[in-house]
Protein backbone atom coordinates (compact mmCIF):
# COMPACT_ATOMS: atom_id res chain seq x y z
CA UNK A 1 0.00 0.00 0.00
CA UNK A 2 1.35 3.50 -0.87
CA UNK A 3 0.83 6.83 0.45
CA UNK A 4 -1.79 8.63 -2.55
CA UNK A 5 -4.09 11.11 -2.84
CA UNK A 6 -7.21 9.08 -1.33
CA UNK A 7 -6.30 8.33 1.78
CA UNK A 8 -6.75 11.25 3.76
CA UNK A 9 -9.58 11.00 5.21
CA UNK A 10 -11.75 8.11 5.63
CA UNK A 11 -15.02 9.68 3.96
CA UNK A 12 -12.81 9.41 0.80
CA UNK A 13 -13.50 6.76 -2.04
CA UNK A 14 -10.18 5.64 -4.37
CA UNK A 15 -11.11 5.23 -7.73
CA UNK A 16 -10.96 1.93 -7.16
CA UNK A 17 -13.58 2.00 -4.73
CA UNK A 18 -11.38 1.73 -1.87
CA UNK A 19 -11.15 3.30 1.83
CA UNK A 20 -7.81 3.64 2.39
CA UNK A 21 -8.08 4.75 5.80
CA UNK A 22 -10.08 2.09 6.73
CA UNK A 23 -7.34 -0.25 5.41
CA UNK A 24 -4.60 1.55 6.97
CA UNK A 25 -6.56 0.92 9.99
CA UNK A 26 -6.49 -2.64 9.32
CA UNK A 27 -3.19 -2.55 9.41
CA UNK A 28 -2.72 -1.45 12.99
CA UNK A 29 -4.54 -5.06 13.49
CA UNK A 30 -1.12 -6.57 11.82
CA UNK A 31 1.33 -4.42 14.17
CA UNK A 32 -0.38 -5.94 17.18
CA UNK A 33 0.91 -8.72 18.81
CA UNK A 34 -0.76 -12.36 18.10
CA UNK A 35 -4.00 -13.42 19.34
CA UNK A 36 -5.57 -16.72 18.38
CA UNK A 37 -9.11 -18.08 19.28
CA UNK A 38 -10.40 -21.61 18.34
CA UNK A 39 -14.11 -23.31 19.25
CA UNK A 40 -15.52 -26.77 19.86
CA UNK A 41 -19.26 -27.10 19.81
CA UNK A 42 -18.97 -26.27 23.21
CA UNK A 43 -16.31 -24.36 24.32
CA UNK A 44 -14.11 -21.59 23.30
CA UNK A 45 -10.56 -20.84 24.14
CA UNK A 46 -8.77 -17.28 23.46
CA UNK A 47 -5.42 -17.21 23.40
CA UNK A 48 -2.80 -14.00 23.62
CA UNK A 49 1.00 -13.52 22.99
CA UNK A 50 2.61 -11.26 25.87
CA UNK A 51 4.53 -8.14 24.22
CA UNK A 52 6.00 -5.70 27.47
CA UNK A 53 7.54 -2.32 26.34
CA UNK A 54 10.45 -3.53 28.25
CA UNK A 55 11.59 -5.99 31.22
CA UNK A 56 10.35 -3.03 34.00
CA UNK A 57 7.12 -2.56 32.51
CA UNK A 58 3.87 -5.18 32.73
CA UNK A 59 2.68 -5.96 29.70
CA UNK A 60 -0.45 -5.17 28.35
CA UNK A 61 -3.97 -6.41 28.88
CA UNK A 62 -5.42 -8.06 26.00
CA UNK A 63 -8.15 -10.69 26.97
CA UNK A 64 -11.21 -9.34 28.79
CA UNK A 65 -14.12 -10.63 30.28
CA UNK A 66 -16.93 -9.25 28.60
CA UNK A 67 -19.57 -11.16 30.72
CA UNK A 68 -20.15 -14.27 32.37
CA UNK A 69 -20.67 -16.20 29.30
CA UNK A 70 -18.19 -14.32 26.67
CA UNK A 71 -14.40 -12.30 26.23
CA UNK A 72 -12.29 -10.41 23.71
CA UNK A 73 -8.62 -11.16 22.81
CA UNK A 74 -7.58 -8.08 20.77
CA UNK A 75 -5.01 -7.48 18.78
CA UNK A 76 -3.91 -3.57 17.66
CA UNK A 77 -4.14 -0.40 19.21
CA UNK A 78 -5.42 -1.81 23.23
CA UNK A 79 -6.35 1.36 24.50
CA UNK A 80 -8.99 1.48 21.25
CA UNK A 81 -9.49 -2.06 22.54
CA UNK A 82 -10.31 -1.03 26.04
CA UNK A 83 -12.87 1.61 25.14
CA UNK A 84 -14.90 -1.37 22.73
CA UNK A 85 -14.75 -4.06 25.86
CA UNK A 86 -16.11 -1.15 27.83
CA UNK A 87 -18.72 -1.06 25.50
CA UNK A 88 -19.63 -4.61 24.85
CA UNK A 89 -19.51 -4.71 29.28
CA UNK A 90 -22.46 -2.42 28.78
CA UNK A 91 -24.39 -3.99 25.68
CA UNK A 92 -24.40 -7.22 27.67
CA UNK A 93 -25.57 -5.79 31.25
CA UNK A 94 -27.94 -4.38 29.93
CA UNK A 95 -29.08 -6.38 27.98
CA UNK A 96 -29.01 -9.17 30.78
CA UNK A 97 -31.31 -6.15 32.86
CA UNK A 98 -33.78 -6.44 30.46
CA UNK A 99 -34.19 -9.99 29.69
CA UNK A 100 -32.27 -11.82 32.86
CA UNK A 101 -30.54 -13.45 29.91
CA UNK A 102 -26.94 -13.90 28.40
CA UNK A 103 -27.11 -11.94 25.15
CA UNK A 104 -26.19 -14.13 22.11
CA UNK A 105 -22.93 -13.77 20.87
CA UNK A 106 -24.01 -13.31 17.75
CA UNK A 107 -25.32 -10.38 18.44
CA UNK A 108 -22.75 -8.96 20.66
CA UNK A 109 -20.83 -9.15 17.45
CA UNK A 110 -23.37 -7.08 15.06
CA UNK A 111 -23.39 -4.48 17.77
CA UNK A 112 -19.51 -3.89 17.95
CA UNK A 113 -19.37 -4.67 13.86
CA UNK A 114 -22.32 -1.40 13.71
CA UNK A 115 -20.22 0.56 16.23
CA UNK A 116 -17.19 -0.07 13.73
CA UNK A 117 -19.16 0.56 10.76
CA UNK A 118 -20.14 4.63 12.24
CA UNK A 119 -17.01 5.73 12.08
CA UNK A 120 -15.93 4.49 8.78
CA UNK A 121 -18.79 6.84 7.51
CA UNK A 122 -18.19 9.70 9.31
CA UNK A 123 -15.62 12.83 8.59
CA UNK A 124 -14.76 13.85 11.71
CA UNK A 125 -14.07 10.61 13.18
CA UNK A 126 -10.90 7.60 12.70
CA UNK A 127 -11.86 3.59 12.56
CA UNK A 128 -11.11 1.76 15.75
CA UNK A 129 -7.78 0.67 15.66
CA UNK A 130 -8.10 -2.77 17.22
CA UNK A 131 -9.37 -6.54 16.06
CA UNK A 132 -11.09 -8.37 18.00
CA UNK A 133 -11.69 -12.24 18.64
CA UNK A 134 -14.97 -12.45 20.49
CA UNK A 135 -15.61 -15.59 22.03
CA UNK A 136 -18.57 -16.94 23.90
CA UNK A 137 -21.48 -19.80 24.88
CA UNK A 138 -24.99 -18.95 24.29
CA UNK A 139 -28.31 -20.86 23.96
CA UNK A 140 -26.68 -22.33 20.27
CA UNK A 141 -23.00 -23.62 21.66
CA UNK A 142 -20.41 -22.18 21.55
CA UNK A 143 -18.98 -19.20 19.38
CA UNK A 144 -16.18 -17.25 17.96
CA UNK A 145 -16.17 -14.25 15.75
CA UNK A 146 -13.64 -11.82 14.43
CA UNK A 147 -14.62 -8.18 14.37
CA UNK A 148 -12.02 -6.12 12.34
CA UNK A 149 -11.70 -2.10 12.03
CA UNK A 150 -13.45 -1.87 8.67
CA UNK A 151 -17.22 -3.23 10.73
CA UNK A 152 -17.17 -6.62 9.22
CA UNK A 153 -17.75 -9.28 11.37
CA UNK A 154 -16.99 -13.28 10.73
CA UNK A 155 -17.53 -16.51 12.49
CA UNK A 156 -14.60 -18.94 12.82
CA UNK A 157 -13.88 -22.37 14.08
CA UNK A 158 -10.50 -20.68 14.88
CA UNK A 159 -8.57 -17.93 13.75
CA UNK A 160 -5.44 -15.74 14.71
CA UNK A 161 -5.08 -12.12 14.04
CA UNK A 162 -1.76 -9.81 15.03
CA UNK A 163 1.60 -9.38 14.15
CA UNK A 164 3.35 -13.33 12.80
CA UNK A 165 -0.80 -14.77 12.88
CA UNK A 166 0.18 -16.60 9.57
CA UNK A 167 2.23 -19.04 10.87
CA UNK A 168 -0.71 -19.35 13.93
CA UNK A 169 -3.32 -19.55 11.12
CA UNK A 170 -1.21 -22.38 9.07
CA UNK A 171 -1.22 -24.77 12.09
CA UNK A 172 -4.59 -23.84 12.94
CA UNK A 173 -5.17 -24.74 9.32
CA UNK A 174 -4.19 -28.43 9.87
CA UNK A 175 -6.30 -29.06 12.18
CA UNK A 176 -9.36 -27.34 12.73
CA UNK A 177 -11.51 -30.27 10.94
CA UNK A 178 -11.83 -32.02 14.35
CA UNK A 179 -12.19 -28.96 16.50
CA UNK A 180 -16.13 -29.72 16.86
CA UNK A 181 -15.41 -32.65 19.07
CA UNK A 182 -12.63 -31.22 20.83
CA UNK A 183 -12.36 -31.32 24.71
CA UNK A 184 -11.52 -28.26 26.81
CA UNK A 185 -7.99 -29.68 27.81
CA UNK A 186 -7.37 -30.10 23.69
CA UNK A 187 -8.23 -26.84 22.72
CA UNK A 188 -6.10 -25.40 25.23
CA UNK A 189 -3.18 -27.23 24.34
CA UNK A 190 -4.21 -26.10 20.81
CA UNK A 191 -4.33 -22.62 21.21
CA UNK A 192 -0.75 -22.15 23.29
CA UNK A 193 1.02 -24.17 20.37
CA UNK A 194 -0.17 -21.72 18.01
CA UNK A 195 0.95 -18.99 19.98
CA UNK A 196 3.93 -20.55 20.42
CA UNK A 197 4.16 -20.33 16.65
CA UNK A 198 4.03 -16.70 16.56
CA UNK A 199 6.87 -16.29 18.75
CA UNK A 200 9.55 -17.85 16.51
CA UNK A 201 11.68 -19.64 18.24
CA UNK A 202 11.52 -17.99 21.71
CA UNK A 203 10.46 -20.03 24.40
CA UNK A 204 6.83 -20.00 25.29
CA UNK A 205 6.19 -19.71 29.34
CA UNK A 206 2.94 -18.38 31.37
CA UNK A 207 4.66 -14.87 31.50
CA UNK A 208 4.53 -14.44 27.46
CA UNK A 209 1.11 -15.68 27.10
CA UNK A 210 -2.35 -15.46 28.20
CA UNK A 211 -5.44 -17.79 28.46
CA UNK A 212 -8.70 -17.85 28.90
CA UNK A 213 -12.09 -20.53 28.32
CA UNK A 214 -15.77 -20.28 28.37
CA UNK A 215 -17.81 -23.58 27.95
CA UNK A 216 -20.63 -25.37 28.77
CA UNK A 217 -20.15 -29.36 30.29
CA UNK A 218 -21.73 -32.04 28.92
CA UNK A 219 -24.08 -31.94 32.26
CA UNK A 220 -24.95 -28.36 31.65
CA UNK A 221 -23.34 -26.66 33.85
CA UNK A 222 -21.67 -23.22 32.44
CA UNK A 223 -18.23 -22.78 33.26
CA UNK A 224 -17.76 -18.90 32.62
CA UNK A 225 -15.36 -16.67 31.15
CA UNK A 226 -12.32 -16.95 33.20
CA UNK A 227 -8.76 -16.02 32.90
CA UNK A 228 -6.66 -19.60 33.31
CA UNK A 229 -4.03 -18.37 35.81
CA UNK A 230 -0.15 -18.01 35.46
CA UNK A 231 0.53 -21.43 37.09
CA UNK A 232 -2.40 -23.87 35.31
CA UNK A 233 -0.47 -22.66 32.57
CA UNK A 234 3.20 -23.31 33.00
CA UNK A 235 1.72 -26.87 33.80
CA UNK A 236 0.11 -26.88 30.69
CA UNK A 237 3.13 -25.98 28.59
CA UNK A 238 5.86 -28.13 31.13
CA UNK A 239 2.92 -31.59 30.14
CA UNK A 240 2.87 -30.18 26.14
CA UNK A 241 6.67 -30.21 26.04
CA UNK A 242 7.09 -33.55 27.72
CA UNK A 243 4.89 -35.48 25.60
CA UNK A 244 6.87 -33.76 22.68
CA UNK A 245 10.19 -34.77 24.44
CA UNK A 246 9.53 -38.50 24.53
CA UNK A 247 8.98 -40.47 21.34
CA UNK A 248 5.94 -39.94 19.15
CA UNK A 249 5.90 -43.44 17.35
CA UNK A 250 6.11 -45.79 20.78
CA UNK A 251 7.85 -48.60 18.02
CA UNK A 252 9.86 -50.24 21.93
CA UNK A 253 6.83 -49.65 24.26
CA UNK A 254 8.87 -50.55 27.21
CA UNK A 255 6.90 -50.81 30.93
CA UNK A 256 9.62 -48.07 32.27
CA UNK A 257 8.81 -45.60 29.96
CA UNK A 258 5.03 -45.85 30.66
CA UNK A 259 5.49 -45.25 34.24
CA UNK A 260 7.61 -42.39 33.75
CA UNK A 261 4.57 -40.66 31.33
CA UNK A 262 2.35 -41.64 34.33
CA UNK A 263 4.74 -39.71 36.99
CA UNK A 264 4.35 -36.68 34.86
CA UNK A 265 2.66 -33.21 35.72
CA UNK A 266 -0.89 -33.90 36.99
CA UNK A 267 -4.18 -34.38 34.89
CA UNK A 268 -5.42 -31.06 34.09
CA UNK A 269 -8.45 -29.55 36.10
CA UNK A 270 -9.37 -27.35 33.72
CA UNK B 1 -64.35 -0.84 42.74
CA UNK B 2 -61.88 1.69 43.35
CA UNK B 3 -61.30 3.12 39.65
CA UNK B 4 -65.38 3.35 38.36
CA UNK B 5 -65.76 6.49 36.67
CA UNK B 6 -66.81 8.65 39.90
CA UNK B 7 -70.25 10.51 39.32
CA UNK B 8 -69.16 13.96 40.45
CA UNK B 9 -67.58 16.27 38.27
CA UNK B 10 -64.00 15.84 39.09
CA UNK B 11 -62.75 13.97 36.27
CA UNK B 12 -64.43 16.36 34.33
CA UNK B 13 -62.02 19.10 35.37
CA UNK B 14 -59.21 16.76 35.47
CA UNK B 15 -57.60 15.70 38.76
CA UNK B 16 -54.80 17.34 40.19
CA UNK B 17 -51.92 15.15 40.57
CA UNK B 18 -48.77 16.44 42.47
CA UNK B 19 -46.08 17.09 39.35
CA UNK B 20 -47.64 19.13 36.56
CA UNK B 21 -48.52 17.81 33.50
CA UNK B 22 -49.15 20.42 30.54
CA UNK B 23 -52.18 21.73 29.75
CA UNK B 24 -54.70 19.27 28.52
CA UNK B 25 -53.23 16.11 29.91
CA UNK B 26 -54.02 13.64 32.28
CA UNK B 27 -52.07 10.90 33.84
CA UNK B 28 -54.32 7.25 33.08
CA UNK B 29 -56.42 7.02 36.35
CA UNK B 30 -59.23 4.07 35.57
CA UNK B 31 -59.75 1.07 32.64
CA UNK B 32 -62.50 1.39 30.70
CA UNK B 33 -63.09 -1.99 28.89
CA UNK B 34 -61.72 -4.85 31.38
CA UNK B 35 -60.90 -8.31 31.85
CA UNK B 36 -61.53 -10.44 34.89
CA UNK B 37 -59.52 -13.29 36.27
CA UNK B 38 -56.94 -15.77 34.38
CA UNK B 39 -55.96 -18.33 35.82
CA UNK B 40 -52.69 -20.78 35.26
CA UNK B 41 -50.87 -23.48 36.66
CA UNK B 42 -47.75 -25.87 35.86
CA UNK B 43 -48.47 -29.39 35.01
CA UNK B 44 -46.33 -32.40 33.81
CA UNK B 45 -45.89 -31.33 30.43
CA UNK B 46 -46.11 -28.09 31.03
CA UNK B 47 -48.17 -25.04 31.59
CA UNK B 48 -52.28 -24.52 31.59
CA UNK B 49 -54.16 -21.57 31.61
CA UNK B 50 -57.58 -20.85 31.72
CA UNK B 51 -59.83 -17.83 31.74
CA UNK B 52 -63.33 -16.49 30.55
CA UNK B 53 -63.78 -14.76 27.08
CA UNK B 54 -65.36 -11.90 28.63
CA UNK B 55 -64.85 -7.81 28.43
CA UNK B 56 -66.85 -5.54 31.21
CA UNK B 57 -67.74 -1.82 29.84
CA UNK B 58 -67.68 -0.86 33.86
CA UNK B 59 -70.64 -2.85 35.02
CA UNK B 60 -71.46 -3.90 31.87
CA UNK B 61 -70.57 -7.20 30.01
CA UNK B 62 -69.77 -5.75 26.57
CA UNK B 63 -67.91 -8.32 24.54
CA UNK B 64 -68.76 -11.67 25.07
CA UNK B 65 -65.78 -12.94 22.48
CA UNK B 66 -62.58 -11.92 23.51
CA UNK B 67 -59.28 -13.37 23.39
CA UNK B 68 -57.55 -12.86 26.80
CA UNK B 69 -54.67 -15.63 26.32
CA UNK B 70 -52.47 -15.41 23.28
CA UNK B 71 -49.35 -17.14 22.35
CA UNK B 72 -46.00 -15.50 22.40
CA UNK B 73 -43.19 -16.83 20.10
CA UNK B 74 -42.31 -20.54 20.21
CA UNK B 75 -42.57 -20.85 24.03
CA UNK B 76 -44.91 -19.21 26.07
CA UNK B 77 -48.14 -17.78 26.38
CA UNK B 78 -49.49 -14.64 28.46
CA UNK B 79 -53.10 -13.92 29.63
CA UNK B 80 -54.23 -10.84 30.97
CA UNK B 81 -56.80 -9.36 32.73
CA UNK B 82 -57.90 -5.59 33.19
CA UNK B 83 -57.53 -2.90 30.41
CA UNK B 84 -58.19 -5.05 27.20
CA UNK B 85 -56.64 -2.15 24.66
CA UNK B 86 -53.78 -2.15 26.93
CA UNK B 87 -53.46 -5.68 26.36
CA UNK B 88 -53.39 -5.50 23.04
CA UNK B 89 -50.79 -2.27 23.15
CA UNK B 90 -48.88 -5.07 24.80
CA UNK B 91 -49.17 -8.11 22.45
CA UNK B 92 -48.21 -5.34 20.00
CA UNK B 93 -44.78 -5.16 21.75
CA UNK B 94 -44.03 -8.59 22.48
CA UNK B 95 -44.88 -9.04 18.25
CA UNK B 96 -41.84 -6.45 17.62
CA UNK B 97 -39.43 -8.55 19.87
CA UNK B 98 -40.94 -11.93 18.69
CA UNK B 99 -40.40 -11.15 15.35
CA UNK B 100 -36.68 -9.14 15.40
CA UNK B 101 -35.87 -12.36 17.30
CA UNK B 102 -37.21 -14.47 15.18
CA UNK B 103 -35.29 -12.96 12.23
CA UNK B 104 -31.97 -12.92 13.27
CA UNK B 105 -32.34 -17.10 12.75
CA UNK B 106 -29.37 -17.28 14.89
CA UNK B 107 -30.68 -20.49 16.85
CA UNK B 108 -31.43 -18.33 20.00
CA UNK B 109 -34.80 -17.80 20.41
CA UNK B 110 -36.76 -15.29 23.55
CA UNK B 111 -37.61 -18.01 26.54
CA UNK B 112 -40.77 -17.31 28.87
CA UNK B 113 -38.48 -16.09 31.72
CA UNK B 114 -37.16 -13.64 28.86
CA UNK B 115 -40.61 -12.20 27.90
CA UNK B 116 -41.20 -11.93 31.49
CA UNK B 117 -38.25 -9.71 32.42
CA UNK B 118 -39.35 -7.72 29.52
CA UNK B 119 -42.76 -6.92 30.45
CA UNK B 120 -41.15 -6.20 33.89
CA UNK B 121 -39.42 -3.42 32.45
CA UNK B 122 -42.07 -1.98 30.83
CA UNK B 123 -44.84 -2.05 33.28
CA UNK B 124 -42.33 -0.78 35.88
CA UNK B 125 -40.87 2.38 33.75
CA UNK B 126 -45.14 2.87 32.68
CA UNK B 127 -45.81 3.20 36.29
CA UNK B 128 -42.77 5.29 37.19
CA UNK B 129 -44.27 7.96 34.69
CA UNK B 130 -47.88 7.81 36.35
CA UNK B 131 -48.87 6.25 33.22
CA UNK B 132 -49.59 2.27 34.01
CA UNK B 133 -50.46 -0.37 31.25
CA UNK B 134 -53.44 -1.32 33.66
CA UNK B 135 -53.13 -5.46 33.26
CA UNK B 136 -52.09 -8.23 35.25
CA UNK B 137 -50.54 -10.39 33.20
CA UNK B 138 -49.79 -14.13 33.57
CA UNK B 139 -46.61 -14.94 31.75
CA UNK B 140 -46.23 -19.04 31.29
CA UNK B 141 -43.94 -21.20 29.21
CA UNK B 142 -41.75 -24.38 28.82
CA UNK B 143 -37.89 -23.93 27.59
CA UNK B 144 -35.44 -26.38 26.40
CA UNK B 145 -32.54 -25.28 29.31
CA UNK B 146 -28.95 -26.81 29.64
CA UNK B 147 -31.12 -29.12 32.44
CA UNK B 148 -33.77 -30.41 30.61
CA UNK B 149 -37.53 -28.76 29.61
CA UNK B 150 -37.97 -26.16 32.40
CA UNK B 151 -41.48 -24.68 32.64
CA UNK B 152 -41.93 -21.44 34.10
CA UNK B 153 -44.65 -19.42 35.04
CA UNK B 154 -44.71 -15.95 36.31
CA UNK B 155 -46.79 -12.84 36.61
CA UNK B 156 -46.02 -8.98 36.62
CA UNK B 157 -48.89 -6.10 37.63
CA UNK B 158 -49.58 -2.85 36.88
CA UNK B 159 -47.61 -1.23 39.11
CA UNK B 160 -44.37 -3.67 38.49
CA UNK B 161 -44.94 -6.55 40.78
CA UNK B 162 -43.41 -9.76 39.79
CA UNK B 163 -42.99 -13.20 40.75
CA UNK B 164 -42.88 -16.77 39.58
CA UNK B 165 -44.88 -19.70 41.31
CA UNK B 166 -46.28 -23.06 40.66
CA UNK B 167 -49.71 -21.81 39.79
CA UNK B 168 -50.87 -18.35 39.39
CA UNK B 169 -54.55 -15.99 39.55
CA UNK B 170 -55.49 -12.70 38.62
CA UNK B 171 -58.15 -10.40 40.09
CA UNK B 172 -60.88 -12.15 41.81
CA UNK B 173 -59.03 -15.44 40.91
CA UNK B 174 -56.41 -14.36 43.72
CA UNK B 175 -59.32 -14.62 46.06
CA UNK B 176 -61.67 -17.38 45.18
CA UNK B 177 -59.19 -19.71 42.84
CA UNK B 178 -56.02 -19.30 45.01
CA UNK B 179 -57.31 -21.00 47.81
CA UNK B 180 -58.21 -24.33 45.65
CA UNK B 181 -54.81 -24.79 43.83
CA UNK B 182 -53.31 -24.41 47.15
CA UNK B 183 -54.87 -27.16 48.64
CA UNK B 184 -55.01 -29.18 45.37
CA UNK B 185 -52.31 -28.62 43.07
CA UNK B 186 -49.73 -31.29 42.92
CA UNK B 187 -46.08 -31.40 41.16
CA UNK B 188 -46.89 -33.46 37.45
CA UNK B 189 -50.40 -33.76 37.74
CA UNK B 190 -51.70 -35.07 33.95
CA UNK B 191 -53.39 -32.59 31.57
CA UNK B 192 -56.82 -33.98 32.70
CA UNK B 193 -56.21 -33.36 36.15
CA UNK B 194 -55.10 -29.80 35.35
CA UNK B 195 -58.05 -29.29 33.46
CA UNK B 196 -60.33 -30.70 36.15
CA UNK B 197 -58.46 -28.30 38.98
CA UNK B 198 -59.03 -25.47 36.69
CA UNK B 199 -62.41 -25.86 35.73
CA UNK B 200 -63.34 -26.24 39.41
CA UNK B 201 -61.90 -22.41 39.66
CA UNK B 202 -63.69 -21.46 36.63
CA UNK B 203 -66.83 -22.30 38.33
CA UNK B 204 -66.17 -20.90 41.79
CA UNK B 205 -65.50 -17.24 39.66
CA UNK B 206 -68.30 -17.79 37.70
CA UNK B 207 -70.68 -18.58 40.14
CA UNK B 208 -69.29 -15.57 42.44
CA UNK B 209 -67.55 -12.91 40.12
CA UNK B 210 -70.22 -10.72 38.49
CA UNK B 211 -67.99 -9.72 35.71
CA UNK B 212 -67.07 -13.49 34.71
CA UNK B 213 -69.62 -14.99 31.72
CA UNK B 214 -70.24 -18.55 30.50
CA UNK B 215 -67.90 -19.07 28.34
CA UNK B 216 -64.26 -19.82 28.49
CA UNK B 217 -61.06 -21.05 26.96
CA UNK B 218 -58.11 -23.54 28.26
CA UNK B 219 -54.64 -22.68 26.83
CA UNK B 220 -51.49 -24.89 27.33
CA UNK B 221 -48.13 -24.28 26.36
CA UNK B 222 -45.36 -27.50 26.05
CA UNK B 223 -42.33 -28.72 24.30
CA UNK B 224 -44.62 -29.16 21.13
CA UNK B 225 -45.94 -25.33 20.97
CA UNK B 226 -48.66 -23.03 22.30
CA UNK B 227 -52.68 -24.57 21.55
CA UNK B 228 -55.43 -22.40 22.49
CA UNK B 229 -58.77 -24.56 22.83
CA UNK B 230 -62.00 -23.47 20.92
CA UNK B 231 -64.32 -21.69 23.79
CA UNK B 232 -66.64 -23.66 25.83
CA UNK B 233 -69.07 -23.47 28.58
CA UNK B 234 -69.55 -25.46 32.23
CA UNK B 235 -72.60 -26.81 33.34
CA UNK B 236 -73.59 -24.75 36.33
CA UNK B 237 -76.71 -25.63 38.78
CA UNK B 238 -79.04 -23.27 40.15
CA UNK B 239 -81.71 -26.01 41.30
CA UNK B 240 -81.34 -25.01 45.47
CA UNK B 241 -84.66 -24.92 46.65
CA UNK B 242 -83.79 -20.83 48.04
CA UNK B 243 -83.77 -20.34 43.89
CA UNK B 244 -87.12 -21.80 43.62
CA UNK B 245 -89.20 -18.58 44.49
CA UNK B 246 -86.27 -16.08 45.82
CA UNK B 247 -89.23 -13.44 46.58
CA UNK B 248 -91.35 -15.45 48.83
CA UNK B 249 -90.99 -14.24 52.45
CA UNK B 250 -88.95 -11.14 51.33
CA UNK B 251 -90.21 -8.02 52.25
CA UNK B 252 -91.20 -4.97 50.36
CA UNK B 253 -93.83 -2.31 49.52
CA UNK B 254 -94.76 -3.37 46.31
Amino acid sequence: MFRNQYDTDVTTWSPAGRLFQVEYAMEAVKQGSACVGLRSRTHAVLAAANKAASELSSHQRKVFRVADHAGVALAGLTADGRVLSRFLRSECINHAFVYDAPLPVSRLALRLADKAQVCTQRSWKRPYGVGLLVAGLDESGAHLYYNCPSGNYFEYQAFAIGSRSQAAKTFLERKFKGYDDYTPEQLIRDALSAIKETLQGEKLTSSNCTLAIVGRKDDGTVEPFEMIDAKRIQEIIDSMEAAEETPVAAAEPSSTQEEDKGTDAAPMDI
Amino acid sequence: MAWQQPMDGSHASGSKVAAADGPGTQRTQYPYVTGTSVIALKYKDGVIMACDTGASYGSTLRYKSVERIKAVGKHSLIGASGEFSDFQEILRYLDELTLSDHMWDDGNSLGPKEVHSYLTRVMYNRRNKFDPLWNSLILGGVKKGPKGEEKYLGMVNMIGTHFEENHIATGFGNHLAIPILRAEWREDMTFEEAVKLVEKCLLVLLYRDRSSINKFQIAKITTEGATIYPPYSLKTNWGFAAFENPSKGAVGSW
